[in-house]
């Protein structure tokens, strides 16, 4: 009889495969790395050997350097390697660029470890593909009932208000800068703006990046070195962290606005100092987690990181068997 | 419903007048008769109906979805509203989402039990921002930060009147106001302001420059009096109906039934509301007490007395005074205070003056009395009409030299819109020694003015080098005997106060000059300013 937790179990250094010796995204360095994606909390440098999509793989080399790991191993989507009987596959997990779930595979036991993902459109991304499985393993950052994102067009139809209804001011956004920042930029153009758009230093590498992987962008300038006058009734993409430095005072009387799944809750928005909050996650919100195990329908559920108490409790309410695995490390970078 | 819950939305995290003006005017412009009317009744409070209880809205949603989820997601969110508002199940095609008008004119019929299941039909209807709106306003809770002064500015902006005209009709239209909107778009005549018991628009006075302007006024022109420290209130009585205004218009009556038992003439006072003990004026901080309540009790009326002292009357029975000298005005103010003044109500005294050194002799020493509280000196031309808003020229106001100590800055807070970037609102503080014997500063005020924009920025590096901590957007800076930023804080007066550890609150502080050259050690000490709050007779 074989379980589930001889396949897969969490250690300190993150989820681990006894029998095939490796990883999912550990937090710390390990010999034997399957990374999902590219934000920081999941993909570390110093790994002997990593294997992840060549998205992945580019947007560690971009942040890390040639030099991220001993060895690194593209892996396409759909692409399986095996080791020691093992099988892992890589599938689209709808989160960021090149963002996969792996699917590991042993002595016809099935496990699915999602990663981050989403299942609404994103065009900067390929989308989520369900895969049948024994036990799926979902991450829970946005698992309460409240979070429940809305349609992302609506979301930009409220900037491009606000960017008509104040022309003498200018919009900066906030955005994660791998993923969200792309979405937004995707997401304006797909509105309709086709100005340019003026974006912080911080973006320009990734940006480069998934416009080399076809993702096309639009027009682009870098915020410094505009001019005031330039910058008027403009939109400008920049880190969060970037609206409360100097940096930011290069703008004329700017709305702050922030991309983010947080912004659902106003107070969240209103610590922050955010003023135009706008919600928009490269997370499942509520429905999209739980439509996904109803989908799914495995045979257990295991939640890495988030809110895994509501997650569970759901499973629980739905007859589905459920456990946290309480993984530290991860927080929520693309969020 | 979906443009208000938007409207309400941005009001709530905006904190610059201009971006909230902006805001209402583009909604009163593109939202149809008679949702807007409704939306502007809501905002400015005059619209105000509890008709459904927390505990129903909570029971309704608990029996729509698991008690355990709903628990978290309440303690998460921490706002009943913005929780069930977000977590209560969508039933799409249920019903089609209501406008706000619908809303209003649904439950100012209904009762308990109807409305109850109007607004879980509402909710069904709804999406969350729309659900969110609904509930804010049928459980009382809509605080925006919008207040009607600026409501009536949106109007002006949008009509494209001056804001006076917009205050003259304001007290005799209802809601939705259907008539406003129509003549603010130039589809009909403005509506009459014929109503009993309406504010009329305030006049109010200019700076006085003592440099460029005495030199070119005639002593002779003029009558002066005391500029009282109180608040500037309109008092009406007009065919059976009483009402006190503030000087932008919005109604207190409810909380100064005393006052208004006292207003027995038959017209219109501008005065004064201070609080009246045995005659004379009790400090600022006693009218604090009667101030931002709804109602007041017997007892809080036996303890803080409010009265009102008279400067002007605007209307005389049926007679309006407005287009009048003051002379004549004043004339007839006297003699309705002859007859109707009390204990509650009494005339501000004209002071006489040869000339201007002569005034400005009582201005820098007033005599014993009231007079040392007040806040300076009113000029008014004996000729003067009473004219709504600030004209140039009539009337200037001569303020007391503000006082000024030396504090130093103690924390520093993110500012809003053009200043987010900046450190930029400041809290600084004196010294005293505390239980140990040891010299301690506390925090005496708070400020965010006063300074240029270079200055600013000098600030905002001050602040950012010397940070000891942070607390979300503030930041606590380096102050001790050896080393901080000694800030001149200039301020109009000084109050008792319970909410500050120095037990002293300033009125109007700004900061005058950063004295980059002082040593924090030879700052200001709070007996400095208990000195001074002794000699205003605090
Ligand atoms: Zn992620």
């Amino acid at each position: 009889m074989i379980r589930p937790q001889d396949l897969l179990h969490p250690r300190p250094e993150g989820l681990y495969c006894p029998p095939g010796d490796f990883y999912i995204d550990p937090t710390r360095a390990v010999d034997r790395a399957v990374i999902t994606h590219g934000h920081a909390d999941h993909a570390r440098a110093g790994h002997g050997a990593a294997f992840a999509t060549p998205e992945t793989l580019a947007i560690m080399q971009v942040r890390y350097g040639a030099n991220f790991a001993g060895s690194a191993q593209a892996m396409t989507y759909g692409e399986t390697i095996r080791r020691d009987g093992v099988a892992v596959t890589l599938v689209p997990a709808g989160h960021v660029l090149g963002s996969a779930q792996a699917v590991v595979r042993w002595k016809g036991l099935t496990m699915v470890v999602s990663g981050d993902y989403k299942r609404r459109r994103d065009p900067t991304c390929t989308a989520f593909e369900p895969v049948q499985c024994d036990v799926f393993v979902t991450e829970a950052t946005f698992a309460l009932p409240v979070f429940r994102h809305p349609p992302d067009t609506g979301e930009i139809a409220r900037l491009l208000h606000s960017v008509a209804q104040f022309p003498e001011r200018s919009h900066v956004v906030g955005a994660y800068s791998l993923g969200k920042a792309q979405r937004v930029i995707r997401l304006l153009r797909e509105a309709g703006w086709d100005r340019t758009l003026y974006v912080h230093g911080a973006l320009e590498r990734l940006n480069a990046l998934y416009e080399g992987f076809g993702v096309d962008l639009g027009p682009l300038a870098p915020a410094t070195g505009a001019s005031k006058a330039e910058l008027t009734g403009q939109i400008a993409i920049a880190p969060p962290s970037a609206l409360a430095t100097p940096w930011a005072r290069r703008f004329p009387d700017p709305v702050d606005a922030f991309a983010s799944g947080w912004m659902r809750i106003r107070a969240r928005a209103r610590q922050q100092g955010v003023e135009l909050p706008l919600i928009l996650s490269d997370h499942a919100d509520w429905d999209e987690l739980t439509a996904t195990l109803a989908e799914l329908h495995p045979g257990e559920v295991w939640i890495t990181h988030g809110r895994e108490e509501a997650l569970a409790r759901w499973c629980d309410l739905n007859g589905l068997p459920a456990r946290a695995l309480a993984l530290v490390g991860y927080e929520d970078e693309g969020d | 419903m979906r443009a208000f819950a938007h409207l309400l939305d941005r009001l709530s995290l905006t904190a610059s007048r201009n971006a909230k003006l902006t805001l209402t005017r583009d909604f009163l412009r593109e939202t149809p008769d008679p949702d807007r009317g409704w939306a502007l009744a809501a905002l400015t409070g005059s619209l105000t109906f509890k008709s459904a209880k927390a505990a129903a809205i909570r029971a309704a949603v608990e029996a729509r979805m698991d008690p355990a989820l709903f628990a978290w997601s309440y303690d998460y969110v921490g706002d009943l509203a913005e929780t069930v508002a977000l977590v209560w199940p969508a039933r799409p095609g249920a019903n089609r989402p209501p406008e706000l008008s619908e809303v209003v004119e649904a439950l100012r019929t209904a009762g308990r039990v109807e409305a109850q299941s109007l607004i879980e039909g509402w909710l069904d209807a709804l999406d969350a921002d729309g659900r969110w709106a609904l509930l804010k306003l049928v459980t009382g809770g809509l605080r925006v930060g919008l207040s009607s002064r600026l409501a009536k500015q949106a109007l002006a902006d949008l009509g494209r009147v001056p804001l006076a005209e917009i205050e003259e009709v304001w007290h005799a239209l209802a809601p939705p106001y259907g008539d406003l909107f129509a003549w603010l778009e130039g589809r009909a005549a403005r509506p009459t302001a014929d109503a009993p018991g309406r504010f009329r628009p305030v006049m109010l006075a200019q700076a006085l420059d003592e440099a460029i302007d005495l030199p070119k006024l005639d002593p002779a022109d003029y009558a002066a009096e005391w500029k009282w420290d109180g608040i500037r209130v309109q008092a009406v009585s007009e065919r059976g109906e009483r009402r006190l205004y503030t000087r932008t218009g919005e109604v207190i009556s409810a909380a100064f039934p005393d006052v208004v038992a006292a207003l027995t003439f038959d017209g219109v006072i501008d005065g004064e509301l201070v609080i009246l003990r045995d005659g004379a004026i009790a400090p600022f901080g006693d009218l604090q007490q009667r101030l931002n309540r709804k109602t007041a009790d017997a007892k809080l009326m036996a303890k803080f007395p409010a009265g009102i002292r008279a400067y002007d009357l605007l209307l005389d029975s049926e007679t309006d005074l407005r287009a009048l000298p003051f002379a004549a005005r004043r004339e007839r103010l006297e003699a309705v205070i002859a007859a109707h003044g009390s204990d509650r109500l009494d005339l501000s005294p004209i002071q006489p003056f040869a000339d201007w050194d002569d005034l400005a002799r009582l201005r820098a020493a007033p005599p014993p009395g009231d007079p040392r509280a007040a806040e300076g000196l009113m000029l008014k031309r004996w000729d003067s009409a009473y004219l709504a808003g600030r004209p140039k020229g009539p009337w200037f106001k001569w303020k007391r030299d503000p006082r000024r100590v030396d504090a130093v800055l103690l924390y520093a807070q993110r500012g809003h819109g053009k200043r987010s970037s900046f450190y930029s609102d400041f809290t600084f503080g004196v010294w005293r020694t505390d239980i140990g014997g040891h010299p301690t500063l506390t925090p005496v005020g708070k400020s965010y003015f006063g300074f240029t924009d270079a200055e600013l920025k000098q600030l905002d590096t001050f602040v950012r080098e010397n940070t000891t901590e942070r607390f979300g957007p503030v930041r606590a800076v380096r102050a001790d005997l050896d080393f901080g930023l000694v800030l001149e804080v200039a301020f109009e007066g000084l109050q008792r106060s319970t909410r500050h550890k120095s037990g002293l609150a300033m009125r109007f502080p700004r900061i005058s000059r950063i004295r980059w050259d002082k040593p924090a050690r030879e700052a200001d000490t709070l007996d400095t300013l208990e000195r001074m709050l002794a000699a205003m007779g605090g």
